[in-house]
């Protein structure tokens, strides 16, 4: 599969997590002022708005995908759980990692946990990122059981899965939406084009997109770089699923600047009306136009090529809540600084880099057809004897 | 029994007494180039803006309902019985919610630290609890800054407005803004001259996520329940089908 030798990508991951690696001394030894482009008018920059807000709408796939397919019993969809349950634990992980960056005081991310504020939405989110990265790692579990032929724990893990995923599903409902419920306190701060009271439906609905849009992608990625083929028709549904999704967004997002009366806004022009723009255009008009037409929806290359614009346009979304939303407000333009962004694709490419080794090592792409019902442990055992050798 | 702080700026003389005792009282350095900084720090946890000619001082709001208290995830900000919105350090996570979300963007960060604090205006809370006015206020030369109850303030100013024949805007700001604060500013010109945020509401900010939150728990349950009702609905078709002897109906 995977040859030792120097190829392309390889050479710009180990310049990624060099450079990255600088970034995180000159972050340590010097703190936040010396390694960000943060001041008191602007105190949350690129590690809060892309590394946190998008690293968390973009492991959305793993609520999405556990409810189609344990829940709704969607079981065409279940050779895709595991790839995107591991990028959702990953993503996760690496969320974690960046806020330890972020954080005056990483080393007191657990304070949350035991000095409570009710009243916070922060706190919220800090518990069910907490809890829901928990959930995750048991569900991810079960490809490190099935790995080490611990059938045991497999089975106990089959007991209590279906609680987990509900458990899963509601805390990321939760916090998805409290990542938009954080900027409803700045009223005064946030441009009109972004600051609504919808704020959480819109961040929910979104984060549903882009959790179909994150399967597509990934699948034709593995597809691509690591040779897992999946299923076209398993694409396709996704795909379909996408656009009625994409357009139940878009007539929220229109709908809400339509009643608060904010479009005259867009006649005053400015770097926000246009940021605007390039958002409606890459999450509403041009997935949605794509995805219209039958031959494209029906092509591998057409969904991917939809996938990645609803990606781009969800992340611009993101940016332009936390950065070009919120900048008006201060006295001064952010631009983060290097070691922001250096640090930012560190994370990514570590995260290429563990997705890759782990679908290399792993079982994550095998077609375990299980069905739920089979729960005798000898069929079980046999089935994933049988699994690990064909793996091998 | 709550105190408050009442600046009125048609008193000032911008002698910046106020901004030097503030630094002795918290430790704070002071000299010719940190009084002539035009904005709170770290370092200035209270500034006197001059803006051609007119005087507006700058300190933390004190809010009734603070916004600092409700967003911080570890409680690090709670308003005393006294009315000083005071910060515990050893809670700070430094997440910087305080800063993003405070109307009056009050606190300040440690920013060349390399493990830093949020600095801000705490009253002279020490000094409150033991019944003396704050480092501000006992300084200043022409009784610009005052201390006191809130409500005898609040009349103060109600007064000195009525019989300042025009030369104060009329509004004491901080006496509804965000629900009301425990600094109390007059001035003879609009507020927003000096750069507070115009259309700042009456309603306190901490309301607006409360709403939100206070539906988790019902949002929960409900949740829990439909979702367990769907897994049910959604597989017990395999389950029947199994009772009845035949194969579950292949979905993939």
């Amino acid at each position: 599969m995977l040859k030792r030798k120097i190829t392309f990508w390889r050479v710009v991951l180990a310049i990624l997590l060099a450079a990255g690696a600088c970034a995180t001394v000159l972050r340590f030894a010097r703190g936040l002022g010396a390694s960000t482009h943060l001041t008191d008018d602007f105190p949350w920059g690129l590690w809060i708005g892309f590394d946190v807000m998008c690293g968390v709408m973009l492991a959305a796939g793993g609520f999405t995908l556990t409810a189609a397919v344990y829940l709704f019993n969607l079981m065409k969809f279940k050779p895709i759980v595991r790839p995107t349950v591991l990028t959702a634990f990953l993503g996760y992980l690496l969320v974690v990692v960046a806020l330890l960056f972020d954080l005056g005081r990483g080393y007191r991310i657990w304070h949350p946990l035991v000095m409570w504020n009710p009243r916070s939405v922060m706190f919220e989110v800090a518990w069910c990122v907490t809890l829901y990265t928990t959930v995750l790692s048991l569900e991810f579990s079960g490809v490190l059981f099935e790995h080490f032929h611990l059938y045991k724990l497999l089975r106990l893990r089959r007991m209590i899965l279906i609680p987990l995923v509900i458990a899963g599903v509601m805390l990321s409902t939760l916090h998805q939406s409290s990542l938009g419920s954080l900027y409803l306190i700045v009223p005064n701060k946030l441009h009109p084009l972004w600051y609504t009271p919808l704020l959480p439906v819109l961040f929910f609905l979104s984060a549903i997109c882009v959790g179909l849009a994150m399967t597509i992608f990934e699948s034709s990625l593995s597809s691509k770089h690591l040779h897992k083929q999946l299923e076209l028709p398993l694409i396709q549904a996704l795909g379909r699923t996408l656009l009625v999704m994409l357009c139940v967004y878009t007539v929220v997002r229109f709908q809400d600047l339509l009643h608060r009366g904010v479009f005259h806004v867009l006649s005053k022009g400015g770097w926000e009306v246009w940021l605007f723009g390039l958002e409606v255009l890459l999450v509403s008009v041009a997935p949605i136009g794509l995805l219209l037409v039958p031959k494209v929806r029906e092509s591998a290359k057409g969904l991917y090529l939809a996938a990645v614009l609803c990606l781009l346009g969800f992340v611009t979304n993101r940016m332009n809540v936390a950065i070009t939303g919120m900048e008006g407000s201060g006295r001064q333009q952010y631009i983060p600084k290097w070691t922001e962004m250096s640090v930012t694709l560190a994370i990514i490419a570590f995260g290429f880099l563990v997705f890759a080794l782990a679908a290399r090592y792993l079982p994550i792409f095998s077609h375990d057809v299980a069905s739920p019902a089979i729960e005798k442990s000898q069929e079980v055992q046999a089935e994933y004897l049988e699994l690990s050798h064909v793996e091998e | 029994m709550s105190k408050a702080i009442l600046y009125d700026a048609t008193l000032c003389i911008g002698c910046k007494m106020c901004e030097q005792a503030c630094a002795e009282q918290h430790g704070l350095p002071y000299d010719d180039n940190i009084a002539a900084e035009q904005r709170q720090s770290d370092h200035k946890y209270t500034v006197v803006l001059n803006q051609d000619g007119k005087y507006m001082r700058r300190l933390c709001m004190h809010c009734q309902d603070p916004t600092c208290a409700s967003v911080c995830p570890v409680a690090a900000f709670h308003k005393t019985a006294l009315g000083p919105v005071v910060y515990e350090a050893s809670r700070c996570i430094g997440c910087r919610y305080c800063m993003m979300a405070c109307p009056f963007s009050v606190p300040k960060y440690e920013w060349n630290k390399t493990w830093p604090l949020v600095r801000k205006c705490d009253m002279c809370s020490e000094r409150v609890t033991k019944g003396l006015p704050t480092a501000c206020a006992e300084i200043c030369p022409t009784g610009a800054t005052k201390f006191g109850e809130r409500d005898d303030l609040i009349a103060e100013a109600k007064d000195r407005i009525a019989k300042g024949q025009g030369q104060y805007v009329d509004h004491i700001y901080g006496l509804n803004e965000v629900g009301g604060t425990s600094t109390l500013l007059l001035s003879s010109v609009p507020f927003e001259y000096f750069g507070f945020k115009p259309g700042i509401s009456t309603v306190a900010p901490p309301l607006l996520t409360q709403g939100v939150l206070s539906h988790i728990p019902d949002l929960v349950t409900i949740g829990a329940v439909g979702l367990g009702g769907i897994w049910w609905l959604c597989n017990r078709k395999e389950e029947v089908a199994e009772a009845e002897g035949r194969q579950a109906p292949k979905k993939a």
